[in-house]
Order: C-alpha cells, then structure tokens, then sequence
C-alpha cells in the first residue's frame, strides 16, 4: 500500500476537523477526495505529508510512519498545497533549480518526468512566479513538486478556480503521470472531476461519507432520478419545493433533478401537479444518477 | 440608452500597454436578466467587470451601466449596482449583525431601514442563531449566500457577482442559485462569472470570453445548437481555446 491512513482524528480547540478516517491508496492509484471547502481535506494532507500531527489514529506513506518516520516521507512525496507557495519573486527556473537543489538532484536528472508541463512554460523561464497567469503558476508548481520524482503525490485542490479547459488539461498531465507510476491523492470540489479517479473517498464535515470506484458509487444511488423542465425554471423548483411527496430538488443544468418519496411514483401525477401550478412545456424523463447527486443524497 | 437595458457597452476596450485585455466587446443585458460572463482564466473578464462597476477607466468604446455612463459617472454606477468579489470581502471578525449594519450604513439606508432589512435577511437565510456569531466562525457556503443578501440591501438595480460558487458545496451552491432566481424575479438583474458549466445553463443567456473578445453570446440553448453540442462544457471546450 502506498498510503494507509487508521482512524485518524484531529481537532482544532471544539472543532472536529477530521473524525475517524480511515481508507487506503494502492501503489499506482489515482485516489480523490471529493468534498467541498470546509471537509477536512487540506487538514487530511497536511497530517500525509507530515506538516501536522493527528490527536488519534495512525498513517503511512510509502511504508513510512507519519510520525516516526517523517524525514523519510518528506523525501518521498511531492506536496502541492491549496495555496500557491512558491517564491513570488524568483523566476520560474530559479524556484524548479531551488527546490531540485533541495533535494538534492538537478532539473536535467528528472527532465523526463516534468518535460511535457514544463515545455510548455519553458518560454517564459524567466518570468518571476509572481508574474504568471493562474494556469502557468499551477504548471510551475506542479513541475517543482515532481522535480525529486516522488513515489507518492499530493495535490490539494489543484483546479479550484480554474476553467474548465486548462481543467481538463490538468486531469490528461496528472492521467500521465500516474502511467509512469507514480501514486497520487487529489483532492477537489469539482464532482464531475471524481469520474477521472480509480477510486473516491466522498468527504464532508470531516467524515467519509463513501469510498468506492466513482461507477460504483454511482450504482449504489437508492432512488430513480428524473431530469424535469419546463418553461420558468425558477417557478419549475419553487413548485417541485412546494409538492409533498419529494424526496429532493436540485437543479441540474439545463434539468432539475427530482426524486419521489413514493415507492410506486407515477411521473403522470407530477405532471398533473405541474399542470395545476400553471407551468407550460413540461418535461419529465428518466436519467442516471452522477457522483454529485450522491454526495448530495448523502450529505442531506 | 433603452430604459429595459441596464447594461449597454459598445466596442468598450481596455489596453495595458500594447496588450488589449479587453479588445471592444459590445453587448447588452436587459433588466432582470441573469447573463453568465464566462471564458478561460485570463480571457479578460474580470477587467471587463471592473469597467462596468466603475473602478477602472476604459481605452475606447462607451458603456453605461444602470443609466450611468462609465466615464462621467462611476460615482453614480457604483451607488446603484451590488458587487459581491471572487475573495470573501466582509468583515471576519464583525458579527452577522455588525456586518449588515456596517455595510447598510456604507450604502446610506436609514437606521430603521437598517433594522428591517436586517431581520428580514437573517431570517431568510437561516441565520437566527448565529446572528451574534462573528462571520468568520461560518462555513463558506454561509457566508457566500450573507455576502450576497449584503450586495443586495440597498436594492441595487443590477448585481455583479465574480465567481460567487467556488468550493462551495453542491447543495449549497444550489441553494445560492435559488437566491439568484429569486433576485432576477423580483426585477433585479444578475451578472455573474462561473466556471461550473452547469451554472452556465442557469442564466438567461451567456456571453464567451476568448482573448479579450466575445466569442459567443446567447441563450444556452441556441449555444448548444450552434456548436452542435449537448451541454455548456462542451461549447466552452470548442471555444476557449480558439
């Protein structure tokens, strides 16, 4: 196992930032914690990479104990906090040369590993860190956090804030990373990101809510969702609020998902129902369930 | 200026140096309308905003905003319009109350009028118990919905809301999406920035940023067909890249 984490808690003063988590990440694995601001997730990485120490509970990282065994773990893991925590004023190459030098190896030595991200802001070498767009300054963090090829990497919230298409460019680099075996913990808040992972740990309020394959998770939803339209979205989920056999609204996009608390739920008496309430083009139809329509049938 | 429009911006430009970071994008936004800003990060929306809510003086081009010109009356603009920023901007260590009360005050209300609006909100958002607590003791999603009741206390005639949901959780998000419906009902517009695409399919029509320029402007639905796409994600992937 790359990472074993048993039954960890922490608390700041009387607030219970992580209760009695426990869950393990395969040597390999692409593992995500998926929750919003506020879980415990940041809390999580910073006891996994040594910076903080649990008030109960045990944790490894490649083999190596948390506590006993820090100096060890901190020169085997590559760590790139929420927040951006490289040196504003150095350049991009003079932060990769000072944190190669750190650890006591050189940017020629791994170039391999960090090639594909960092050609494409190679240009730029130059600039200082505190120059560079949002999306550069992901890359250049990215690449210092992999320069001493670490077994096991650490991304807390990497996306938070960033557009869907460099997004998605994220998700491909971190897919190629993992191909040259490197063990990764990403956490985000974006649900849809959860589908990229090999397995999700669904975390809210400092508890696993869920651990599985993002599919499975999906499989385990307990209800019929229907996708609902009509012609006033917002008169549309003030009717579906106001009628008494809902088991949840939310809206979906373009849809509103709905679920029944009936067992023998006919979609033509909701329709009825929307009729009476004056709505116009409705639309009822069956869909799937998504991860973030777990989380939320979970956290409710 | 149409008096159904509360933003009108026409060829509105913004240069640093030789680089146009805003390069003449025209648009308008009718009153109650939510219109979704959106594009790549760096595409230039956030200098855009800050033309329309009257802190930062365009190049070229003209725009007025809740009636008031961008150039003669940023004063004026700013007195009628809610802002709600990226970053968290009330006051941490002010209580619920102490913030609602600070900022009516800012925006001129009366005491008695301080005091209505202020039970009214907190207890439309819940927030009876913790009404004495200081805000920075609240979880984000809290205090995103109170910095958005706040952005709205002196009944601004249009709102602008820079990326109000992020890391927020999904209930809650959709929770703040309800008070933005509920907003644009009752006759105030919305401009909001997201990059949650499934936002995207909330407002009334949206506009793509992409290098500074509007790629792309209208409802979801005709986005979708013109791109030949399923959802917004898709249309964004099509566009923001060029």
């Amino acid at each position: 196992m790359s990472i074993t984490v048993n039954h960890i808690s922490k608390s700041y003063k009387n607030v219970k930032a992580l209760e009695d988590i426990s869950f393990q990440v395969k040597e390999g694995e692409l593992f995500g914690l998926i929750g919003p601001d506020g879980a415990g997730k940041t809390t999580l990485f910073r006891i996994l990479t040594t910076l903080l120490i649990a008030n109960e509970g045990s944790a490894t990282v490649a083999d190596f104990d948390v506590v006993s065994d820090y100096k060890k773990i901190r020169n085997n893991v590559g760590y790139m906090p929420g927040k951006f925590s490289l040196y504003q004023d150095l350049t991009i190459e003079e932060n990769l040369n000072f944190f190669a030098t750190i650890f006591g190896t050189t940017i020629e030595e791994n170039y391999d590993l960090i090639k594909d991200i960092y050609v494409q802001i190679e240009p730029f070498k130059d600039r200082r860190a505190g120059k560079l767009s949002g999306g550069m300054k992901q890359k250049l963090a990215l690449c210092c956090a992999l320069i001493h090829k670490p077994k096991v990497l650490f991304l807390d919230e990497p996306t938070t804030g960033v557009d869907p298409v460099s997004r998605k460019e994220f998700w491909d680099m971190l897919k190629r990373l993992q191909q040259k075996g490197i063990t990764i913990l990403v956490s985000t808040p974006y649900m849809d990101e959860a589908a990229l992972c090999d397995r999700i740990a669904l975390i809210q309020g400092g508890k696993i809510l869920q651990i599985d394959t993002p599919q499975a998770i999906v499989k385990h939803y307990p209800k019929r969702i229907y996708n609902v339209r009509a012609s006033n979205t917002y008169q549309l989920i003030n009717a579906l609020n106001d009628y008494e056999y809902n088991h949840s609204v939310y809206p979906f996009g373009e849809f509103v998902h709905y679920t029944d608390s009936r067992e023998d739920f006919n979609p033509e008496d909701l329709l009825d129902y929307l009729q009476s309430k004056d709505l116009s083009h409705i639309e009822i139809g069956k869909t799937e369930p998504t991860i973030e329509d777990t989380f939320m049938e979970l956290a409710k | 200026m149409n008096k159904n429009n509360v933003i009108e911006a026409q060829n509105l430009t913004k240069m640093f140096g030789d680089f146009s970071a805003v390069n003449a994008i025209s648009f308008k936004v009718k009153k109650g309308e939510i219109f979704g800003f959106l594009g790549a990060n760096g595409a230039g929306k956030t200098t855009a905003m800050k033309m329309l809510i009257g802190i930062s003086k365009p190049t070229s081009g003209a725009a007025k905003v809740a009636g008031f010109d961008v150039f003669t009356n940023a004063e004026d603009i700013k007195k009628n319009i809610g802002y709600m920023s990226q970053k968290f901007a009330l006051y941490d260590d002010l209580t619920v109350k102490e913030n609602i009360t600070f900022f009516g005050g800012i925006y001129g209300l009366s005491r008695k009028s301080i005091k209505e609006k202020s039970a009214v909100l907190i207890e439309e958002l819940g927030l009876e118990k913790v009404a004495s607590k200081l805000v920075g003791s609240l979880p984000l999603g809290w205090k995103q919905k109170l910095s958005f009741s706040v952005s709205l206390l002196h009944d601004p005639k249009i709102v602008f809301l820079d990326e109000p949901t992020g890391g927020v959780d999904p209930i809650t998000r959709r929770q703040f999406w309800e008070m933005i419906y509920k907003a644009a009902h009752q006759g105030t517009t919305v401009f909001v920035t997201t990059h949650y695409m499934d936002e995207a399919e909330y407002c009334d029509r949206v506009s793509i940023m992409v290098n500074g320029k509007i790629e792309a402007l209208d409802t979801p639905k005709k986005l979708k067909e013109q791109f030949q796409v399923g959802n917004m994600n898709d249309v964004f992937l099509k566009l923001a890249r060029g």
